[in-house]
């Protein structure tokens, strides 16, 4: 358009400053371009070095002990034998129970905030919610040394095997020191909480209000109206919700690694110490003694940069799929 | 100031519920000096008006003059607004809508609504149609495959879903979609139907239609509507009520409301000049 008030300008040919000024203007506008697209495109590309990084540096370990890196339980740096399993099981199982106890607790909530909190109470409880995100990691792990540990050894633990009884079965059996993938899987919990709590309830409140009128319009009560017309809609965008929360769990570090109990064992007991990919790179890697040592942390970096992001995939897709049908998933 | 209360139709318009209540006919609606506020503004004054069933009444009147929230004061949804109150009576049959004993839920079945844009749930159309009766603890297959056999036909829609009941209720047409909510409605077989704009989203051969299910209806049912269309409430209604800034100006047989309305404004909106 501004070009074309340029040209009337220059055919009337009394004006010379203008027409330099739109020229100028059209290079700052194609410069702006190529300068934001620059920008944007770093990012995959610095995604992508980071990927190639990993590989070429986990490559020697990849080939030494090819499959039976991700299957073997012996982490041994003084034979020079690496087996990333026991972490990989570890991450996997401290994840799945933090899920366990995260979702119910983080939808609750959501529903609790979205549909039926009083309206002066809602923004608190939100803001407080949130507020978890923001506590930092070593926070948690000193707060899980100090205060979960001694509860889950000295309380919980013995209700879970002895009272319950639940030590007759695998997962809840053997001593109960405390540092354990329960501990860990519990702190992960409390640190998912907001994410899936937030998302959850962005998309329960994006639930349109027609839906909640027409399940009440044919007799709903509160909580028929919510179980058959508000989180059917929301669905999709909850389970996205709770993706992204094990994406975080599957990462999340340095509160894990002070209650994990690093151990390098499969075991079936969730009361028995283990490991995690993030927390065995960041005790290793300061002292990894040879080039095969790093090369097996970087592997097992790859390994869970991968899955992460692979989870993240999952979870971004499903979340967008709500708000592009605008109906979740019929 | 309730212009119902001026002239010689106040008797037939606000009888006393007992006189105005046909014994064989149930689905009668009363407005007595029905009053409504959203916090401190207030959206109705005093209106006084009986809606007589098997029949369509139409309320018309320009944007914002309280037609939806007389409407869905009939079937309380207003109550999850919160800080609304209501004043003077509200009856169906003999049964004052806001007593504090009456039962919302068992309400809301006997008072079927549409709303202006459709809104079928992400669900197969079978079970959008079956969501009513089974909330009202209808379980028996067999009984639900005949109620939403049944309800669909009497929103003309079985012809064109009975072969895809179990699929997705958004693939159908907007015209399909908002005939299939008044088969949603249908389904708790209710007494009363609320109709709010139902057609000002829909193309005039699907508009048609809901005009002609309208007309099928009436027979069984009191049917109200709102519309911003006076040619649509001159079509499908038999009586009229004409809404202004809240209050009830003028009510009766819709040709007479329509070819010489008593009041001025009421003369003044249906010839076009506001609203
Ligand atoms: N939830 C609400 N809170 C506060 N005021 C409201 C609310 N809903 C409606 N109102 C007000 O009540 C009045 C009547 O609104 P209502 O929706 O009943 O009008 P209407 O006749 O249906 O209008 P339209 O033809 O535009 O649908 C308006 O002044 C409106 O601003
Ligand atoms: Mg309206």
């Amino acid at each position: 358009m501004s070009e074309g008030d340029g040209a009337a300008v220059i055919a009337n040919g009394d004006d010379a400053p203008r027409p330099l000024r739109i020229v100028g203007s059209a290079i700052a506008d194609r410069v702006y371009t190529w300068v934001l697209t620059a920008f944007a495109l770093c990012i995959p590309a610095l995604l992508l070095l980071l990927v190639i990084a990993l590989g070429l540096a986990g490559w020697p370990a990849f080939r030494r002990f090819g499959f039976a890196f991700l299957t073997s339980s012996t982490w041994n740096p003084v034979a020079g034998i690496y087996g990333a399993a026991p972490a990989i099981y570890g991450t996997v199982v401290t994840s799945i129970i933090a899920l366990i106890v995260a979702t119910p607790l983080g939808v609750g909530v959501a529903l609790f905030l979205s549909d039926l909190a009083p309206r002066r109470v809602r923004q608190p409880v939100a803001f407080l919610v949130d507020l978890l995100a923001a506590i930092p990691s070593v926070v948690y792990g000193l707060w899980g040394i100090f205060v979960l540990l001694p509860f889950l050894r000295e309380t919980l633990m013995p209700f879970l095997r002895d009272t319950l009884g639940l030590g007759g079965t695998v997962f809840f059996s053997g001593p109960a020191y405390g540092p354990s993938m329960l501990a860990a899987g519990l702190i992960l919990a409390v640190m998912v909480l907001p994410y899936i709590s937030a998302i959850s309830r962005e998309v329960l409140l994006a639930v349109p209000r027609s839906q909640r009128e027409a399940a009440l319009a044919l007799g709903a009560t509160r909580w028929e109206m919510i179980r058959g017309a508000v989180i059917p809609y929301a669905k999709s965008g909850i389970i996205g919700g709770i993706i992204l929360g094990l994406g975080r769990a599957l990462g999340e570090t340095m509160a894990v690694t002070m209650l994990i109990g690093n151990r390098h064992e499969i075991s079936a007991s969730l009361l028995a110490p283990g490991y995690t990919m993030a927390s065995l790179i960041a005790n290793e890697f300061a002292e990894a003694s040879s080039d095969l040592h790093l090369s097996a942390l970087m592997a097992v970096g790859l390994t869970l940069f991968v899955i992460t992001m692979i989870v993240n995939g999952i979870a971004r897709w499903l979340v967008w799929q709500v708000g592009r049908t605008g109906s979740g998933r019929p | 100031m309730s212009a119902a209360s001026a002239g010689p139709q106040r008797s037939q318009v606000l009888a006393t519920p007992k006189a105005a209540v046909g014994q064989t006919h149930p689905g009668t609606i009363t407005a007595d000096d029905f009053s409504f506020w959203y916090g401190k503004v207030q959206a109705l004054h005093k209106v006084s008006l009986l809606i007589p069933p098997r029949s369509v009444t139409a309320l018309v009147g320009p944007s914002g003059c309280g037609k939806s929230t007389f409407l869905r004061s009939i079937n309380r949804l207003n109550d999850v607004i919160p800080g609304v109150r209501t004043d003077g009576l509200l009856l169906l049959d003999n049964t004052d809508i806001y007593a504090s004993r009456v039962d919302v839920v068992a309400l809301r079945q006997r008072v079927g609504m549409v709303f202006q844009r459709w809104n079928p749930f992400p669900k197969s159309i079978y079970d959008n149609v079956a969501y009513g009766p089974r909330i009202n603890g209808t379980r028996d297959g067999a009984t639900l495959d005949e109620i939403v056999e049944q309800s669909l036909r009497r929103a003309a829609l079985w012809d064109e879903a009975k072969d895809r009941l179990r699929a997705s209720a958004l693939t159908l047409s907007g015209g399909q979609q908002q005939r299939l909510c008044i088969a949603r409605a249908l389904a708790n077989n209710p007494e009363v139907l609320l109709l709010d704009e139902p057609a000002s989203a829909l193309d005039p051969i699907a508009t048609q239609r809901v005009e002609e299910l309208l007309y099928e209806l009436k027979a069984e049912l009191t049917i109200v509507i709102v519309t911003h269309n006076l040619q649509q409430a001159a079509r499908v209604s038999n009586h009229a009520a004409f809404f202004y800034l809240g209050h009830l100006v003028e009510a009766g047989i819709t040709e007479q409301l329509f070819t010489s309305p008593r009041e001025q404004r009421t003369e003044a909106y249906l010839t076009g000049r506001f609203g």
